[in-house]
């Protein structure tokens, strides 16, 4: 399929954002100015102003001057990217491709996104009206070559259209501005009387190469397609994308469920095809009023089950606000991997943790509260209780030793030790009683010590001695003494769980 | 004439149990949780698998002594696959733990719920999930209507489900099959023994759906429930080490 480019060039994009904000200015003759060398200069007017004699490059004082009611605003630099930013975004409901063309354009890869709006035409009349409801006087091109659409849009008055093929005889007529040359070039080609494109593009590469350099050469080329010109796209685009214009503005959300599904049905029916799951996508809204928004989801396991994926987002639908509607869907599947074989999985008996309707649980309740607050608990290489259990997200993976049975460990644990009040009559035995929270526990049975030395390679602080203590209704808890038994009975005890 | 009646009736009353939601086990399925004598306690002298049981505890240590039960009892079911959900809100279960208890602990997903009213829709989720062999949850309050729900979940996928109450303070009513108290009480060892013994704990069966309540003594042992007979000897001038 031959590439199609379209140009989009705004013509008073500064001064027509500001007639947007404030409406009041429409028609008035105001200019941008910016300061330079201690001068204001003016960097962008409108055509009233432009009437008066005014010009880009202007000082301030001197447009004053021969233009009485001119008004000043202060300009930015970077403002216009910013504008073609946002623009380039809205844009992007007609085409996933676009690339910025500061300082006042946008660069359309539109190849295979026309028919939808119904031809070329319909296309760009579409785009100038949409753009002309927001406020934007814009002038737009479709030829074969980015370099032909940028000449065409700027220099070219009528034929913004070009046919395909026809690019070589559109450019004939243009000055050579059309080229997108520097300055010092358009300057040297009109001081030698080359007005029209025409006038130089039969001449030989090699002396136009020698005349005016290989960057006039390269233009050129790539204004005729001899040379190959890519788009930076603003968006990287994503492979498995699936979009849904919405014929008229949705705004409930059973029509939002019905598009959802629509959508992940034609993604699904995709993957399905390739031996893909998603891994992550998101679910990106264009709202009539420019707005935007995006839900995302995640999955443990690659799927491109339609009711699995609907469930995740089903969840998160009521962060959506449409509004006064939205008019078109975007979803786009940003990670994908090769779905298991199901096949291995049907001799297993029962399924283990890690089968496909745990791991879609796991996903619906991660849509919820989060992922981090899934865990499972791997045996760590540590002695120290409460590194012991090593947390691990990965539903498939296996321990790598074993979990240590020869010492009794308590069923609860405190997630910090709570000091109590013990007495021990021995050193190095357990103690006789305890207050915990007001209540004295008598000691009738106890195992212990076992001393657990703190990992100093880890953090310091003393060792602890851990008592497994009974009191008399039979109450089992595990006490420790944090560092040595001395005789100043200024121990400090500890209680860190109960056993069942 | 007499025998027939009895048939009837004895068929009637199968019949209300199963519509009551009381499932026969599956033949050839081995339901026998290793609960010995309490067992009988149970309609048709076997666990209910595929339904809601309460636990309800009104101190970290009853909730400990019920969290080594209820372990018990998930070793069991654990054996045929299927994953084991730990869901609660504030959780002080040690994974470690749970292998005196017969459960490997890496086959338990902990799911630590940040909100307190999430609680109960995780649960619920995963009681609808057929994949889940049990789901324990730990919460505080759980209404009557709570309860229904979730009762209702396990019908359709028979999972078994326990939901550990903490500090409760006012047991109200609830759909669940059965409600248990678990406390600990003093371990025995050989008489003149020093030290702390198996563990032992009181299971009360206070509520049972179409079974008998009842109050046990067992100790877990050998990886196994043992329910003790014997009156416990009272040994006053117990001496450790």
């Amino acid at each position: 399929m031959p590439k199609r480019f379209a140009s989009i060039w705004f013509r008073h994009l500064l001064t027509d954002w500001k007639a947007i904000r404030q409406t009041g200015l429409k028609g008035k003759a105001y200019v941008f100015a910016e300061p330079d060398h201690g001068r204001m200069l003016i960097t962008a007017l409108t055509d009233e102003a432009r009437k008066y004699g005014v010009t880009e490059g202007m000082t301030v004082a001197d447009a004053r001057v021969i233009a009485p009611d001119l008004q000043v605003f202060d300009g930015k630099p970077g403002r216009n990217l910013k504008l073609l930013t946002g623009l380039a975004e809205w844009c992007l409901r007609y085409t996933p491709l676009i690339q910025l063309d500061p300082p006042d354009g946008l660069l359309l890869d539109v190849t295979g996104c026309t028919h939808l709006k119904g031809g070329e035409k319909a296309f760009l009349q579409e785009v100038v009206s949409r753009l002309k409801a927001i406020g934007y006087d814009i002038r737009p091109a479709i030829a074969d070559t980015i370099g032909t659409a940028w000449g065409v849009a700027r220099c070219a008055t009528t034929g913004l259209i070009v046919p395909e093929g026809e690019h070589r005889n559109a450019l004939m007529p243009l000055p050579p501005s059309a080229l997108r040359l520097p300055m010092n070039q358009l300057l040297k080609l009109r001081n030698l009387g080359l007005h029209q494109i025409s006038s130089f593009i039969y001449m030989p590469n090699a002396v136009l190469r020698r005349r005016f350099g290989k960057d006039m050469v390269l233009r050129l080329q790539q204004a005729l397609g001899q040379e190959v010109e890519y788009l930076f796209p603003l968006k990287e685009p994503v492979p498995y994308s699936v979009r849904l214009d919405c014929l008229e503005p949705v705004r409930t959300r059973t029509a939002i469920e019905i598009g959802l599904n629509d959508l992940l049905e034609r993604l699904c029916k995709r993957l399905y095809g390739e031996g893909l799951g998603v891994r992550s996508a998101i679910l990106t809204w264009y709202r009539v009023d420019g707005k935007n928004g995006n839900i995302s989801i995640g999955t443990n396991h690659p799927s491109n089950r339609t009711q699995h994926l609907f469930k995740l987002f089903f969840i998160k639908l009521e962060t959506i606000a449409p509004g006064l509607g939205i008019e078109l869907f975007v979803l786009d599947a940003l990670k994908t991997e090769p779905v298991n074989d199901k096949q291995s999985e049907i001799w297993s008996a029962g399924g283990g943790a890690d089968s496909e309707e745990v791991a879609e649980l796991l996903d619906r309740v991660a849509g919820r509260i989060g992922t981090a607050h899934i865990n499972r608990y791997l045996p760590g290489e540590h002695y120290w209780p409460e590194r012991t259990p090593k947390p691990y997200t990965n539903l498939k993976k296996k321990p790598e030793s074993d979990w240590r049975t020869d010492k009794p460990r308590p069923m609860q644990i405190l997630d910090h030790p709570e000091r109590i009040e013990a007495m021990a009559l021995t050193p190095d035995y357990p103690p006789k009683l305890f207050i915990w929270k007001g209540e004295q526990h008598i000691i009738v049975g106890a195992d212990g010590p076992e001393r657990i030395e703190r990992e100093w390679w880890l953090e310091p602080g003393e060792h602890r001695d851990y008592y497994i203590a009974e009191d008399e209704a039979g109450r089992r808890y595990w006490l420790f003494r944090s560092g040595h038994y001395n005789a100043e009975n200024n121990q400090h005890w500890y209680l860190h769980g109960f056993f069942a | 004439m007499t025998a027939t009646k009895e048939e009837i009736i004895s068929q009637l009353r199968q019949d209300m149990i199963r519509w009551e939601g009381f499932r026969p086990p599956q033949p050839g399925a081995d339901n026998d949780l290793g609960l010995g004598p309490v067992a009988a306690a149970f309609p048709d002298g076997v666990f209910p698998t595929g339904a809601i049981h309460e636990f309800i505890s009104s101190c970290p240590e009853d909730t400990a002594a019920s969290g080594g039960f209820i372990t018990g009892l998930v070793q069991k079911l654990l054996v045929s696959g299927g994953a084991c959900l730990w869901i609660s809100y504030t959780r002080r279960i040690y994974p470690p733990a749970l292998k005196l208890f017969g459960v490997d602990p890496d086959r338990v997903i902990f799911v630590d719920v940040p909100l307190q009213k999430d609680v109960l829709w995780v649960t619920e989720e995963a009681l609808k999930c057929e994949g889940v062999a049990t789901v324990i949850c730990e919460t505080k309050d759980l209404s009557f209507t709570e309860s229904q729900r979730l009762q209702l979940a396990v019908e359709k996928s028979h999972v078994t489900g326990f939901v550990l109450r903490k500090d409760v303070k006012k047991v109200n009513t609830t759909a669940c099959v059965t409600r248990w108290q678990i406390r600990p009480v003093r371990s025995q060892l050989r008489t003149g023994m020093p030290g702390v013994g198996h563990p032992r704990w009181q299971v009360e069966l206070l509520k049972v759906r179409n079974g008998r309540p009842g109050n046990w003594t067992v100790e877990w042992k050998k990886q196994d429930f043992q329910t003790i007979t014997t009156p416990q000897l009272t040994e006053e001038a117990r001496r450790y080490a």
